[in-house]
């Protein structure tokens, strides 16, 4: 079947090649390097910093999971996609895993054959527009031109939240987050929708990020989380419980800086499990027992990601909100390990 | 007594190894397995598509074309809203290539024909802007040119806000038409009871000019007298139609955008994305086009210029009676590959966002259905055809004024 992923790349489109192994896993190991799709550039969730490493929350779970299948978290071949390319990167075998602020909707898992392997940011739809233009309230955007980011749910969202409040409105499609955003401040739309977190990490970027207002509605409901394809149920668990790690960690309040501590043995055994002391979780998923602990080792656990990256204390400055552990009234619930 | 026998040559009979040592076979034998190879190559594409789709447990069907298609797009020729079909959209799409494409073709022929005319002018500046202006664009690709003219105007066009206020930065040309970021806004006819006679009795108008002009050849031709062309032709244009558009109660009326919430309303929107896909457009194949008639136009012998001087005709005449319809011969063949590739290379609108047949339905109906060979398949269809079309309409051209060898 190897030589067909060649040939196959010839047919239209190329499409239908990449069903090359349903092993990922093998494929991965053999390879040495992970291939992750990412955003083409979103400060804060996936972006190159100056030394051109990729940087971001989406990069995190990229290296999380390098870490507890390579056991090296810059093993990670970063491979940048648009709304519109993402998924047939992803069924062609391009890449393994798909973290780009993906939403996780119906159509996509059962339809698109993909399989969401969990949330990693409970999102919703906003606008943005420039302070001086007035407006308060998405409400009142009726006849406005809204710039959109094409290949992506917000593009049917806006059209049925529109639709609802019988307003008018001009659409105006863009490739990428980079071209949307110039569109913006040259003032072609008036008004920029994309998720929330997109806004502000968008935001944050601009020269004076105080003329600009993120209105209050959310307009929808935008679960994102890493993809796989569909139908490696083995690669899907992984990449699966490697996020529940990342998640649970910060529950149990294991953190980078005392997880060594902490896999010498404690009195708990939900993290004696997850760290690989006791029982045999790493062997089950077909890795070895470190996995989660590499994992968490590779970026710290989720609430760490979360503060460095588009946090509080960032430049993006998202709170915690529905991303709080269900503990602190948050939607963030990672099944036990058991 | 003599018996002549005339021996038949020997029948030689065929043996297989004939097939690659007789010259008469061999070309058809290699041919034969070619082709075969061809045809396997091919089975084994669509072999390895059917069983691939079959892994990932897919199917082809066209279904989807029915369901709701649940975007908006912001320019359409004909009706359409988020709640209707794919295919719907999907013709939406169409029509818009078929918009720029038509547009296109016009202002890069004009383009064309005046700066290949001009590139051989004798007046040096002239010659020598022309060749850059050919240079220029030929040798930068179309979607740089597209992406420019873009920016340019997004940038340094005025925002729509600044044409609010009490002192607006800026104004609206003749009061009528706004220059914006957005694009060009022009008013727009409003059609009253009535203006059916008006339009009825311009198309007349344009028939009376065109015989106006066929009798002045013919006199011209017949008795050597020479009738006024132009201002007949512009009278009987204009004339008749302002008569009956006043005498009717002037039916036909302007709405003039005007600046209202967020955008303009009313008026006709000519899109920031049109008008910067149009313009890229033609200049660039208009370089190529501007090539193709230099080319035409040195085809055809000094000699024929010479005699036409020597007959006391002026250069303009000389051009355009003598030296282009024959030129057109040469022309012709070539050009129909620039209009070709112009309608192609219109799928580069998504580069800014102007909705075409690649833009719906090969962008977000194939996004938001998944389905994208379906997609991909009826993208090449749709553009197949039109090339087809397009070539097929300008050969029965290219046969009409090719040269009639009697």
């Amino acid at each position: 079947m190897r030589t067909s992923v060649v040939l196959g790349a010839v047919t239209v489109a190329g499409l239908t090649a990449g069903i090359a192994s349903a092993a990922t896993l093998d494929d991965v190991q053999a390879r040495g390097v992970l291939n992750c799709g990412v955003n083409t550039g979103l400060v804060g969730f996936a972006n190159p910093d100056a030394n051109g490493e990729w940087q971001g929350f989406d990069v995190g779970v990229c290296r999380a999971v390098a870490a507890a299948v390579l056991g090296d978290p810059m093993a990670v071949n970063f491979v940048s996609t648009t709304g519109k390319t993402r998924f047939t990167a992803l069924a062609s075998g391009e890449i393994d895993v798909l973290a780009r602020n993906t939403t996780w909707t119906f159509s996509r898992d059962v339809d698109l054959k993909l399989d969401f392997v969990g949330v990693n940011y409970y999102d919703g739809q906003g606008f943005m527009a420039p302070r001086d233009l007035g407006v308060t309230s998405a409400k009142e955007l009726d006849g406005a031109t809204v710039c959109i980011q094409t290949g992506t749910t917000t593009e049917l969202n806006l059209a049925d939240f529109f639709r609802s409040n019988n307003m008018a409105y001009e659409p105006v499609p863009i490739e990428t987050n980079a071209e949307s955003q110039q569109q913006y401040l040259a003032g072609t739309c008036d008004v920029f929708t994309t998720d929330a977190s997109g806004l502000a990490a968008t935001r944050a970027t601009f020269e004076n990020p105080g003329d600009h207002v993120i209105l209050p509605e959310i307009i929808s409901k935008e679960p994102l989380g890493p993809v796989v394809r569909h139908g490696d149920n083995e690669w899907a668990d992984i990449v699966r419980w490697t996020l529940n790690a990342l998640i649970a960690a910060e529950e149990l309040g294991i953190t980078s800086a005392n997880i060594e501590e902490l896999s010498a043995g404690t009195n708990n055994p939900e993290i004696n499990r997850i760290l690989g002391t006791e029982g045999s979780m790493g062997e089950m998923l077909g890795l070895d027992a470190d996995f989660a602990k590499r994992a968490i080792m590779a970026g710290g656990n989720y609430g760490e990601l979360f503060e460095r990256f588009i946090g509080e204390s960032t430049p993006i400055g998202l709170s915690r909100g529905l991303n709080a552990q269900w503990t602190d009234g948050g939607l963030l619930y990672a099944p036990p390990f058991r | 007594m003599t018996t002549t026998t005339t021996d038949a040559p020997p029948q030689r009979s065929f043996r297989l190894s004939m097939l690659i040592y007789d010259t008469r076979y061999r070309s058809y034998t290699f041919q034969f397995i070619a082709m075969i190879l061809v045809f396997l190559f091919f089975a084994y594409l669509i072999n390895n598509l059917i069983q691939n789709l079959a892994a990932r447990d897919q199917n082809i069907s066209f279904d989807f074309l029915g369901d709701p298609a649940g975007y908006d797009i912001n320019q359409m020729l004909i009706p359409y809203d988020n709640q209707m079909s794919h295919l719907r959209a999907a013709f939406v799409g169409v029509l818009n290539t078929l918009l720029v494409a038509f547009l296109g073709c016009i202002t890069a022929t004009v383009l064309g024909v005046i700066a290949g005319v001009l590139r051989l002018s004798n007046n040096w500046l002239v010659g020598k802007l022309m060749a850059a202006y050919v240079e220029m664009f030929r040798n930068v690709p179309v979607l740089i040119w597209i992406l420019i003219i873009f920016n340019i105007m997004a940038f340094a066009m005025p925002q729509v806000r600044a044409f609010r206020g009490e002192n607006p930065e800026s104004s609206m040309l003749f009061g009528a038409i706004a220059f914006t970021n957005r694009g060009v806004y022009v008013p727009k006819p409003i059609w009253e009871s009535g203006s059916l006679i008006v339009v009825l009795v311009f198309l007349a108008s344009i028939v009376g000019a065109i015989w106006y002009r066929r009798h002045a050849t013919k006199v011209l031709y017949d008795t050597g007298r020479m009738l006024p062309r132009g201002w007949p032709t512009l009278a009987i244009l204009v004339v008749p139609t302002l008569l009956v558009y006043f005498v009717m109660g002037r039916p036909i009326g302007l709405e003039v955008p005007e600046l209202r919430g967020f955008n303009f309303q009313g008026g006709i929107q000519v899109r920031g994305s049109l008008i910067a896909l149009w313009l890229a457009l033609s200049v660039y194949t208009g370089a190529f086009i501007a090539e193709n008639v230099r080319a035409g136009i040195q085809a055809i012998s000094r000699g024929q210029t010479e005699a036409a001087y020597s007959l006391g005709l002026r250069p303009n005449r000389t051009m355009s009676l003598i030296i282009l319809p024959q030129a057109l011969r040469v022309i012709i063949p070539p050009v129909i590959s620039q209009y070709l590739n112009l309608t192609k290379n219109s799928s580069l609108a998504i580069a800014v966002g102007y909705m075409d047949i690649t833009g719906t339905l090969g962008g977000i109906t194939l996004n938001q259905s998944g389905r994208a060979i379906e997609c991909v398949l009826m993208l090449m269809l749709f553009y197949l055809t039109i090339s087809l079309t397009i070539s097929a309409v300008l050969n029965v051209y290219n046969n009409a004024v090719q040269l009639k060898e009697r």
